[in-house]
């Protein structure tokens, strides 16, 4: 009887066990082998999960390199899905991970592939297969003209390694700009320096601030005026303290953020907030709204927003009555050094995720190499401030020609975005990515979040000081779970919710455990009790 | 002199009828310390702010945060990525009563309680009536207002700017389940409205509504009043006339 108890606990607990491995992060699927050829007579349909910047033009780019791609491969159908936004893709691709209903190519940074690759044989290691004869990149038998893998820029290829392997393609490159009202600036007495410092960014935003008796700030005549406002907060502390040297984390991903070069820059960034000197995207709106409005004088936000920067912005989502006429100049991030200049290097990558049917995985890996054919590379470079990645699209005609036409018009030659193209291009050398590990995400949001509460902490009248600090790094330390110590446990939210069917097993597990307690429980006691009853007799 | 007495007390009783019938007493009473509608929106940018108010429409939750367009019988408010578990969310039924205690903020226009806010649930239930601001579009007191639920009735289709009659997103580089943005003509005036697919999304109603909407057709819509740079109402109906 007892074994037959135990028997049937164990299979009630194997066979709860069994689903959730299954289930709960895809295990179970097997390691990608290339094909010895790609399969013509079967059909194969994968989906492509795409990011745009709002923008039509990238979409028509997309929509275009699909049809270009299943006209070399008639047997392949590429399904188009449109994101705006890199998180809900990371937090869609997190759930579509449990299920096992992953896309085949995705849009994604490096930090969420380190996420993403906790799961077994979920993300497709690159490494091999791009130097695969066949069908690797520029390999024999691509129907396409693809780069080889040393036309790609080898830095930013480099960028896609986690955990040692390289898990993604870079698909475009970006870095973060100031846009500039020069003409502000140098009605305060100023001149725009080639490379900003902060301090120079701080005095200039300080000085604007003087108002006249009507309340109307003498600088631009209007009732509303900040100075100097951030897009991405986590790039601004980030690049802060790379140029200060200090520490943020590294490849092991030991947390170093919370440190007192930190606290320095936030005592500092406070003191301008006080003065109403200085804003960010999430307490006062888009930097490129108030720029264009003549209500802000620095506005620093990715290359890839360029469209969006100056009077004769192509894109733009305030009143036209209320776009004022100035002359924008653009530049790279203040530096604390302007010697050795020290900027983020931003912008899409592209993952291929496993499948169970390699032939899948192979069309999945071909329209991804697709992405970085000259076509694709050069007019979606074009759409915004970012950059080709591979030197074969840098080196064509057609974008040599379209980097000397700057300003020719409003449209594709607009001056301000070919300015950031340019500043990137110009500061290749310059440019920096954070370490990337499972939490590293998170950590990122975190250093956002610990300018963002400082300026609005000051602006509701509340003491920063040392005390203040403590607290904070401690609530921000708690918010992203910093705390692990090496980041492996670390995130806010690194996998969606269990299934229903898992609670389900979960609960069976724990009442299984239960029910072998009590039996084992039910023994002792009894064994007890028979002891205690001889012993006394 | 009796007589005189008892017209007097008949007259007096009467007024005092009177009187005691034309007070009208608030809907919602507020609890100490909570502020009035006037007082929320006379309030600083960054000011604490107290509010009861009635959930009329929830817009998303994500990560314990939830977005909610509330009002009480005073005015509405906008209240964005408030403290709150997926638990609490699923109690925020339309007319439910809270008490949400955070800061004021501004973003592109759109007076809000600031991210970060807590709530309590409280006894009571309210829904708001839409107010019909047809004559009111295109006049300064519009933003009086904001995040109301409104009407405007007899508005007319115009076409975007490659003659359809919605897009997906604000430049039709969206999909299936993306922002609706429509145009709207009023008078003189043309309108830019939005089904917020966070609000209502592919499967809704007024998504469906708005997706069957020929150019010239005359439509009653209700909606939030939300301001992005100026009005930028969400809309939650739309009836073809």
């Amino acid at each position: 009887m007892k074994r037959l108890l135990l028997t049937a606990l164990a299979l009630i607990m194997t066979a709860a066990l069994l689903p959730l491995a299954a289930c709960h992060g895809q295990k179970g699927l097997p390691e990608f082998r290339m094909p010895e050829a790609f399969d013509d007579a079967g059909e194969y349909e994968i989906t492509f999960w795409a990011k745009n910047d709002t923008n039509i033009t990238q979409v028509n780019i997309y929509k275009q390199a699909i049809a270009d791609f299943e006209a070399a491969y008639p047997n392949v159908k590429v399904n188009l899905r449109l994101y705006t936004d890199y998180g809900k893709i990371y937090n869609d691709v997190i759930t579509n991970i449990a299920t096992g209903t992953t896309p085949n190519v995705c849009i994604t940074y490096p930090d969420h592939i380190a996420t993403y690759i906790t799961g077994e044989n979920v993300v497709l290691p690159i490494g091999g297969i791009m130097d695969d004869p066949d069908y690797g990149l520029g390999g024999e038998k691509v129907r396409f003209d693809a780069p080889k893998r040393s036309e790609v820029v080898g830095k930013y290829l480099d960028e896609c390694i986690v955990a040692g392997e390289y898990y993604a393609l870079p698909f475009m490159r970006s870095t973060e700009a100031c846009y500039i009202n020069r003409d502000m600036v140098e009605k305060l007495g100023y001149e725009v320096p080639d490379v900003l410092t902060w301090d120079f960014i701080w005095e200039v935003s300080d000085a604007a601030m003087e108002q006249d008796s009507d309340g109307n700030y003498k600088v631009n005549g209007q009732k509303v005026l900040i100075p100097f406002i951030y897009k991405s907060t986590d790039n601004m502390m980030i690049q802060q303290l790379r140029q200060k040297g200090a520490g943020y984390s590294d490849d092991e991903g030991r947390i170093l953020l919370f440190n007192d070069e930190t606290k320095a820059l936030l005592y500092e960034i406070a003191e301008h907030a006080e003065k109403r000197s200085f804003s960010t995207f999430k307490i006062s709106s888009y930097p490129g709204n108030f720029l264009n409005a003549g209500q802000c004088i620095f506005a620093i936000d990715s290359t890839a927003g360029a469209t969006w920067m100056g009077s004769h912005a192509k894109h733009h989502d305030i009143a036209q009555d209320s776009i004022v006429e100035f002359e924008t100049v653009v530049r790279p991030v203040p530096q604390f050094d302007p010697e050795s200049p020290k900027m983020i290097s931003q912008g899409p990558s592209v993952c291929v995720f496993n499948k169970r049917d390699p032939q899948e995985v192979l069309a999945s890996w071909l329209f991804a190499q697709f992405l970085l054919t000259n076509s694709v590379q050069t007019a979606y470079s074009q759409t915004e401030g970012y950059v080709p990645v591979t030197e074969k699209a840098r080196q064509s005609p057609e974008y040599v020609d379209y980097l000397s036409r700057e300003g020719e018009d409003d449209d594709l030659y607009y001056s301000v975005k070919l300015q950031a193209s340019k500043l990137l291009l110009e500061n290749a050398d310059n440019t920096f990515i954070t370490p990337v590990w499972r939490g590293s995400a998170s950590l990122r949001d975190a250093a956002g979040t610990l300018i963002e509460n400082t300026v609005r902490s000051v602006r509701r009248n509340e003491k920063v000081d040392d005390a203040y600090m403590q607290k904070l790094f401690s609530d921000v330390t708690s918010l992203y779970r910093l705390d692990g110590g090496s980041g492996t446990n670390v995130g806010k939210k690194e996998f969606g919710p269990l299934s229903p069917t898992a609670k389900t097993l979960l609960i069976a597990l724990a009442a299984a455990w239960v029910l072998i307690g009590a039996y084992f429980g039910r023994n002792a006691v009894k064994k007890l009790a028979e002891q205690r009853r001889t012993n006394s007799i | 002199m009796k007589k005189i007495l008892c017209m007097a007390l008949v007259v007096l009783f009467a007024v005092t009828a009177l009187v005691g019938c034309t007070k009208k007493e608030p809907k919602d009473a507020k609890s100490k310390g909570v502020m009035t509608h006037a007082e929320y929106m006379a309030a600083e940018i960054e000011a604490p702010v107290v509010i009861e108010t009635y959930v009329q429409a929830k817009q998303s939750w994500w990560e314990n945060k939830a977005t909610l367009y509330t009002a009480d019988s005073e005015g509405a408010y906008f209240i964005y990525n408030m403290a709150c578990t997926e638990e609490e969310y699923a109690k925020l039924t339309p007319g439910t009563k809270i008490k949400v205690t955070g800061f004021k903020s501004e973003w592109a226009g759109e007076f809000e309680v600031a991210e970060g806010a807590t709530f309590e649930i409280e006894e009571g239930n309210y829904i708001a009536s839409p107010v019909d601001l047809t004559d009111v579009f295109g006049k300064d007191e519009l933003i009086d207002h904001q995040n109301e639920l409104f009407t405007v009735k007899g508005l007319t289709v115009e076409a975007m700017d490659d003659g359809a009659a919605y897009w997906y997103s604000y430049d039709n580089s969206g999909e299936e389940g993306s922002d609706l943005y429509f145009k709207v003509k009023l008078g003189e005036e043309v309108y830019t409205f939005t089904v917020e697919s966070y609000l209502c999304g592919a499967d809704s109603d007024v998504y469906k509504a708005v997706k069957a909407l020929n150019v010239g057709d005359t439509i009653d819509v209700e909606g939030f009043l939300y301001w992005y740079n100026g009005v930028n109402p969400h809309i939650t109906s739309v009836t073809v006339k």
